[in-house]
């Protein structure tokens, strides 16, 4: 079996979407087109230049361009990786291990996307392939406050509603309070978002009956299932230590919400 | 060009092997790295039954390496005999397990488990930073070295390597004492004990506040810790902490181990353990060096 490997990766462009949170798109080279691999929902691990930043930093697919090659991200600076990545310009290169995980498991029927802060960029592919195979997509998006970056894109896929914590745009309050002020329903929920968002989207499907597949977020190491770093609370046995402990990077990061305790 | 060397005993195709904690069983890795190019792997620390480790966060990244503070999570002997000797087995290299237990008995029992099954080395953990019982507490006292080392002599059917702890004053004394046990041979060193604190949170960076360091960072220490260790005892030195390129492993083979391990350099490329082994080569061959042994010791 041919061995995976890193993968260096082109910077095609780069910009700042608004404070802090930059989409830069990657070419893969034709030997390595992870682009055609990957599925909404999974995730990649870039890789710092600066050698005193050993670990891997994982970041979610925002969109996906196979037959070009190329993957999207965005993301947010949250500490002097992401800094790095977001010095990059268009021609420079950066070092990619992927796709890792496991994404959505995507159904037929209306599906209500749920993406709340930094947890917004992977629903954007996850909305565009649901449309591609013909499940309605409506699509509910958290924000802190006004600036909304992203949410104008997912627009083409459906309809789109916005809750903000300051109230400056959309339903004041949190995703949960949007879904029922604007009584959205559907056959299945997907959701990517800060912890708290996640417990009230759980609490909200089992009130309704609705599956729903969450994706979670831990502090990972080596990003492929070996060192135990990113596990989370699982309701069944993990398959690798039998201990209730799920590995977000391998196992994950896409879960239904029933399986994991939060 | 000879890079096999014997490991109490044990041949080995070459000196590199991988270690404990960073690489599971083989098993993720296996995608990304021929097994069959490593002279052994070295597996995740396994107890008598499943443990399920500590909270997180569990790890950070600190300048130059980073902290752990896993806590040993491991699925007990029963799933590992069942599951990872077999996926081992499937691979021309050699099989070294790792075993902890928060009592004396516990290292035991696994130890007895594994007597008949077919893996070459045993590894004793007795240097875990970050479990409340057993790990550390037996590898800061000369006497509890030797006398855990003895017991677990008595039941092992494979050669035995205590992996001791850099969070001593004395390295040399607790080599000696794995030694004066009955030890084939020692490994070290394990992570050194840290803190990092979050800032911007006010409170610690990993939920069991304090974990090992390792990487590049701690990489001097255990040259240097390694070469005190190989110069008191007579037994063979696996050496590693902070290995990540093949440069860095021949400073701890001239320091006087005989083998080294991969660690934290796994996470920074997964194939960092074949770079090593390829690096190796490349070096006796620019150098002129015919047999590894050349190389070992030699400062």
């Amino acid at each position: 079996m041919a061995e995976k490997k890193k993968c260096k990766a082109a910077i095609t462009s780069q910009i700042m979407l608004s404070p802090g949170i930059y989409s830069m798109w990657l070419k893969f080279p034709s030997d390595c087109n992870i682009a055609a691999q990957a599925v909404p929902g999974q995730f990649l691990s870039l890789y710092c230049r600066e050698g005193s930043r050993l670990l891997p930093r994982p970041i979610s697919i925002c969109e996906l361009a196979p037959e070009d090659r190329l993957i999207r991200i965005v993301y947010r600076i949250a500490g002097q990786g992401t800094q790095e990545f977001s010095r990059l310009l268009a021609g420079d290169s950066v070092e990619v291990l992927g796709p890792l995980g496991n994404g959505f498991a995507r159904g037929t029927g209306a599906g209500i996307l749920i993406g709340g802060g930094i947890g917004v960029p992977p629903m954007l592919e996850l909305a565009k392939a649901l449309h591609r195979e013909g499940a309605k997509v409506q699509t509910i998006l958290g924000y802190r406050d006004s600036d909304l970056f992203l949410a104008s894109e997912f627009e083409q896929y459906g309809p789109v509603w916005i809750s903000t914590e300051d109230g400056s745009a959309g339903t004041k309050g949190n995703v949960i309070d949007a879904i029922r002020e604007n009584e959205v329903s559907g056959d299945m929920i997907y959701a990517c978002g800060p912890v708290p968002m996640l417990r009230g989207v759980k609490a909200f499907a089992e009130e309704k009956g609705i599956p729903a597949q969450i994706s979670m977020e831990e502090r990972m190491a080596c990003g492929i299932g070996a060192c135990l770093a990113c596990v989370c609370r699982s309701r069944e046995e993990d398959s690798h230590s039998h201990v209730k402990n799920k590995r977000v990077c391998k196992d994950g990061p896409v879960f239904f919400a029933q399986d994991i305790e939060l | 060009m000879n890079l096999s060397v014997d490991f109490a005993g044990v041949p080995m195709k070459n000196p590199v092997t991988t270690a404990s904690g960073t690489f599971g069983s083989g098993a993720e890795y296996g995608e990304y790295v021929d097994l069959n190019g490593l002279g052994a792997v070295t597996t995740k620390g396994v107890a008598a039954t499943p443990w399920e480790g500590n909270p997180t966060p569990r790890i950070c990244e600190t300048y130059g390496g980073m902290l752990n503070a896993i806590g040993l999570q491991n699925p007990g002997i029963d799933v590992f005999v069942e599951r990872d000797i077999p996926y081992l087995k499937k691979f021309d290299t050699r099989i070294i397990v790792n075993v902890c237990g928060k009592t004396p008995e516990e290292y035991c029992q696994v130890v007895e488990r594994l007597a008949s099954e077919p893996i070459d080395l045993l590894e004793i953990n007795i240097s875990c930073p970050n479990v409340k019982a057993g790990g550390i507490a037996f590898g800061q006292d000369p006497r509890l070295v030797e006398e855990i080392t003895a017991q677990i002599k008595k039941k092992a059917k494979q050669p035995v390597i205590m992996k001791l702890s850099p969070n001593v004053a004395n390295i040399e004394e607790m080599a000696r004492a794995a030694e004066a046990g009955g030890a084939d041979g020692i490994s070290l060193i394990n992570t050194l004990t840290g803190m990092k604190i979050d800032i911007y949170k006010r409170g610690f960076a990993l939920a069991n506040k304090t974990g090992g360091l390792s990487g590049p960072a701690i990489k001097p220490v255990a040259v240097r810790m390694v070469y005190q260790a190989a110069h008191a005892v007579d037994i063979p030195v696996l050496g590693m902490g902070g290995i990540c390129t093949a440069e860095d492993a021949l400073e701890f083979l001239m320091a006087g181990a005989t083998m080294v391990a991969v660690g934290t350099g796994n996470f920074h490329d997964p194939a960092a353990t074949r770079k090593v082994v390829e690096g190796i080569q490349e070096f006796m061959d620019a150098q002129g060096v015919q047999d590894i042994h050349e190389l070992i010791g030699c400062v």
